[in-house]
């Protein structure tokens, strides 16, 4: 079977003339139907740009989107809406995520007349309470009269999810879906989440700058590491967690907080050379991280961009200094 | 029946949230006491049309409130029938002023692209238009003798500044997450435009029409008083413009034939600009649903 | 880095007083809707040297009690009864009663808080240099010269480059930078305790770790003391001494980081802890808390956490329970903590570590 989505060299770029950077440089990937893979890295690495490149909200500068082997240029205006209403988002921000002036029957029930997925209203509002039934969502006729700012974060992220599953999505991008939300129920809408892959076939991208959550949620699945817009590590989780090889996981995962006393304290600190990142203005030639990479070689790193090639263990790394070894997170 | 009550509940709820503000309420309450006295006050208080040269002049009294002009006859009267004409035509031209700003605007901002370009164009192109000389030369062509054709005149000319607004607004709503949410879920140009942008905009809306009023009124009176529009029946701008033009001003007596006109209409105004205070309330969808 | 010059917490930290006693503190917010009581209750002594954690969800009131001790609570809030004691060298004073110019001094040579939201927290328009002379000179040091000594001392031990970064503009900076310059600014005036609200919150992991970093090294070099407040589990297993957690205002429980982080006793903590993953800790089965905090301004009846409880009985709907001592040193209020000490029994907190053996070696048995 053909990967649900697929993107090569997908690149995308803001601004112009000397403003210009570029968010995306060069992303490749595939995800297969049932797969989870988690998009992770720091803030302004591109994981949203991507995640809405795929979603096909906003147009890539170079590259290309193929949903199920296809091109989504290159689509008939049907397949296109059938790519369309399959990959669904769902953003960060609970807050701005819904509108305002509309209570939850109205935003639930317009996809669902739009799209004919109901004959009429009342069809419409019975199946809009099946869906808050499943996101769990309860008593549902409650919810379903009210307005978003009655709603705590996690409810209205919870109802940003039914309105995504109106339209019987099989590829969900979550960009941060949990991130705003109190921790004492995030495990809730995650838990959710897990259960529409199974019950639904939905496949996700999960985009968190969370390794802690990355791991929870992709431990079957992937995770893709991303810095100042290029991917420098992917592979399976389990392996990408416990054998890290790009000098860049490497740091992010040592510097995890943890929230375990023992672990914190047996936690590894790799020392980086420098502190900040760079500026996406101001890109280093090379691998971009080598000005703060510890394993730095000169003449090497510093002159052209690593590629990602794949290592037996699984996944791509983006280093062909540190690609072979192993670095143990705890001391 | 759900519908009375459903329509109940929402006056009842944006009646309760325009008390909010003490200013802004009574504003509100002006405003209707004054649309009151003008749509249905005509038809309890005759036109006074006799001439009656013995009480030519008279300031205000028990007898006649506002005073009585230069042929003895009733200013009251004339106030309570000049208003609406004049209330009417700025509610043209309001309307069709804030209708082309918040479609188009809306639609520029939601399109982009070419759409965007052509809209902003041709609203350029009619800002830097002066609007009053540009008036008073067509009134010169056109005789206004259907006062519908002056609001819409108005209206067709004033829309410019309030698309620009409006499509800023827009703009800025337009990069919120619920209206990416509805480009994903394919909801279709409309939608968006007028179920995520505009109920959004409401308040901006509201305010903006009755900013639009108040402007209507203002540039229709200026009219009137040059001389301009030959609006036949009498109205507020009439009584300006017929008491400046028989030397109202200069009669220490006539002080009242041409002062409660103006202060009918500076009172209109007014009343409309506090009212604003309390429809910003009554349109925030959050307050809504606190009360 | 010549730490030694720097004069900030000297002495031996355990024979002193406590500098901070909090007895019985309420605070409530005056709002249309009503009272909202963020603060019920709340005693608390912070020992010399230490440092505290103030855990809980959002909304638990930790930001509110953190503002309640440095007097920075907006005018509609009510903060009585209570009673807040700050001791320095056997002095002794009711913040709660502190007129207007002594806790200005209080404020910075005392007590400082480092702000939630780093960027608020800076005048837009002044450079770090002239906030900094402005905080100096409103506590009567005129010494252009000193001043800037010390902050460029102070800069160079929140590990930023005191060129670069005194007279640059506050949104010239980083997210990180930004909150290393808070804390230098905090310290300028030596105050006896220093007090984070989210310190981390909103920042990249990387930066995250350096300002980890950093209090660690106030905490275990200068024996600073410290209140960290958090949402983050993670910050306090990292930085704290004693934690103490939070609900609907109310301190719930409070131990030892270790006490809280593997012998919880009050179910909330216990739902906390569980409801967080960790990166190299083993993969755990984790479990959220049903329900959602109460309203404050309509609190239930009894224990405020009972709704959401799964160890609830009917006497938790009825009573509130107070903090009782559950082990030495530890205490937590709930009815039922003996049901939560059974329950660890049979499934203990430990997560241990990631097994990895057979692809890198642990060089430490963890737990
Ligand atoms: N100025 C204020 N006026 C009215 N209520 C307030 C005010 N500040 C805070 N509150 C309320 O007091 C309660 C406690 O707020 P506080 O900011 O202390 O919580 P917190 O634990 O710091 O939360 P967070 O983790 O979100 O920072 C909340 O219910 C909040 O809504
Ligand atoms: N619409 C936009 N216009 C200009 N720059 C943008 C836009 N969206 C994102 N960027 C820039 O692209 C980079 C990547 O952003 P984003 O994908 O949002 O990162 P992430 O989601 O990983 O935090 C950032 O530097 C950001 O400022
Ligand atoms: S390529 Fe060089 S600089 Fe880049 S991560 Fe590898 S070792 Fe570090
Ligand atoms: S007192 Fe009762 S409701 Fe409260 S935490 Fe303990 S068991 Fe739960
Ligand atoms: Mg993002
Ligand atoms: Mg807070």
């Amino acid at each position: 079977m053909a990967p649900i989505i697929e993107v090569r060299n997908l690149t995308k770029q803001f601004g112009k003339g000397k403003e210009r950077v570029t968010a995306v440089d060069a992303v490749s990937f595939a995800i297969e139907p049932g797969e989870t893979v988690c998009l992770v890295g720091e803030s302004g690495c591109g994981k949203s740009t991507t995640g809405r490149m795929v979603a096909g909200l906003l147009e890539a500068t170079s590259g290309e989107v193929l949903f199920e082997g296809r091109n989504i240029k290159q689509l008939s205006s049907d397949a296109f809406r059938r790519y369309r209403q399959t990959v669904q988002i769902i953003h960060q921000d609970p807050y701005s995520s819904l509108n305002p002036t509309q209570t939850i029957r109205d935003i639930l029930t317009a996809p669902l007349l739009r799209h004919h997925k109901a004959k009429n209203r009342a069809a419409a509002e019975a199946r809009a309470l099946e869906i808050l039934e499943v996101v769990d969502l309860t008593p549902a006729r409650d919810v379903i009269a009210k307005y978003p700012h009655q709603l705590s974060g996690g409810q209205r992220q919870r109802v940003a999810v039914a309105r995504a599953l109106t339209v019987d999505p099989k590829f969900i991008v979550a960009d941060e879906a949990v991130s705003m939300v109190d921790v004492s129920i995030r495990v809730s809408i995650l838990t959710m989440l897990a259960r529409l892959k199974k019950e639904f076939d939905v496949t996700f991208l999960f985009i968190t700058h969370d390794l802690a959550l990355a791991k929870y949620f992709a431990w079957e699945g992937r995770i893709t590491v991303m810095y100042l817009g290029r991917i420098v590590e992917d592979g399976p989780t389990q392996r990408l967690i416990t054998d890290p090889r790009h000098p860049y996981t490497q740091a992010l995962l040592s510097a995890v907080p943890e929230a375990d006393p023992e672990l914190a304290q047996h936690k590894r600190q790799i020392e980086l050379r420098g502190a900040e990142i760079p500026s996406l203005l101001a890109l280093p030639p090379g691998c971009t991280f080598h000005p703060r990479c510890p394993y730095f070689v000169p003449g090497q790193c510093d002159v052209a961009a690593p590629p990602l090639e794949a290592i037996p263990e699984g996944g791509r790394v983006a280093c062909p200094v540190r690609r072979q070894e192993h670095v143990s997170l705890l001391v | 029946m759900g519908v009375i009550q459903s329509v109940w509940h929402w006056l009842a709820t944006t009646l309760k949230l325009m008390t909010y503000n003490k200013a802004g309420f009574i504003g509100f309450l002006a405003t209707t006491a004054i649309l009151i006295v003008c749509l249905i006050g005509p038809f309890f208080i005759p036109l006074d049309t006799q001439t009656k040269l013995d009480q030519i002049y008279q300031p205000p009294s028990a007898e006649h409130w506002f005073g009585t002009d230069h042929q003895g006859r009733d200013i009251f009267s004339q106030i309570v029938h000049g208003g609406k004409d004049v209330i009417y035509v700025a509610a043209i031209a309001a309307f069709l002023s804030t209708f082309i700003a918040v479609t188009f605007g809306t639609l520029a901002a939601f399109a982009g692209g070419k759409i965007d370009g052509g809209i902003m164009g041709v609203t350029d192109i009619i800002l830097t238009i002066p609007q009053f000389p540009l008036l008073a030369v067509l009134a010169a062509f056109i005789t206004f003798d259907n006062i519908t054709y002056l609001g819409l005149f108005l209206g067709a000319l004033s829309w410019p500044a309030l698309l620009r607004a409006v499509r800023s607004q827009a703009l800025s709503l337009k990069e919120r997450d619920f209206v990416e949410a509805a480009r994903a879920l394919d909801l279709g140009t409309g939608h968006i435009v007028f179920r995520e942008l505009v109920p959004n905009m409401m308040t901006y809306i509201v305010i903006s029409f009755t900013l639009a009023l108040t402007a209507a009124v203002y540039t229709q009176v200026g009219l009137v008083l040059l001389g301009l529009v030959p609006v036949s029946s009498s109205n507020w701008g009439v009584m300006i413009s017929l008491a400046w033009t028989q030397g109202a001003i200069f009669f220490r007596d006539a002080m009242w034939r041409i002062m409660m006109p103006i202060l009918a209409i500076a009172l209109f105004q007014l009343s409309v600009i506090t009212m604003t205070r309390s429809l910003e309330l009554a349109f925030n969808p959050r307050l809504r649903t606190m009360v | 880095m010549a730490k030694s010059k720097l004069d900030w917490q000297t002495g031996d930290a355990n024979d002193r007083q406590a500098p901070l006693s909090l007895e019985n503190v309420h605070v409530a917010y005056n709002t249309r809707r009503g009272k909202v009581r963020a603060i019920r209750g709340v005693t608390i002594d912070l020992h010399a040297g230490e440092s505290l954690a103030l855990i809980g969800e959002s909304g638990s009131g930790k930001s509110t009690l953190g503002l309640a001790i440095v007097r920075l609570l907006p005018d509609t809030a009510e903060t009585s009864p209570g009673v807040i004691t700050y001791r320095r060298d056997g002095r002794e004073v009711n913040v709660l009663q502190l007129k207007p110019g002594e806790l200005r001094a209080f404020r910075w040579s005392e007590c400082a808080m480092v702000f939630q939201a780093a960027l608020n927290a800076f005048n837009p328009v002044l450079k770090v240099w002239a906030q900094a002379l402005d905080t100096a000179k409103a506590h009567g040091w005129h010494d252009k010269e000193a001043v800037r000594r010390r902050l460029v001392e102070l800069l160079e031990f929140v590990q930023l480059d005191p060129k670069r970064v005194i007279d640059a503009y506050p949104h010239e900076l980083s997210g990180g930078m930004r909150q290393r310059v808070l804390i230098a600014l905090a310290l300028l005036l030596n105050p006896q305790i220093l007090i984070l609200d989210e310190p981390t919150t909103a920042l990249d992991i990387i930066t995250q770790r350096t300002i980890i970093k950093l209090l660690r090294e106030l905490k275990e070099e200068q024996h600073f003391t410290m209140i960290f407040i958090s949402h983050d589990l993670a910050i306090a297993a990292e930085l704290a001494d004693r934690v103490a957690t939070m609900y609907a205002g109310r301190v719930v429980e409070l131990g030892t980081s270790d006490d809280i982080f593997y012998r919880p006793r009050h179910p909330y903590t216990l739902g906390l802890i569980r409801a967080v993953p960790t990166v190299t800790g083993g993969f755990e089965q984790l479990f959220s808390i049903p329900g959602s905090p109460p309203d404050l301004v309509d609190l239930p009846k009894g224990c405020k956490f009972h709704p959401r409880c799964a160890f609830a009985s009917d006497r938790c709907k009825q009573e509130e329970p107070e903090l009782e001592e559950v082990s030495p040193g530890h205490t937590a209020a709930c009815w039922h903590w003996h049901e939560v000490e059974a329950e660890l029994q049979r499934n203990p907190l430990h997560r241990g570590a990631l097994n990895l053996t057979d692809v890198i070696a642990v060089d430490v048995e963890v737990a």
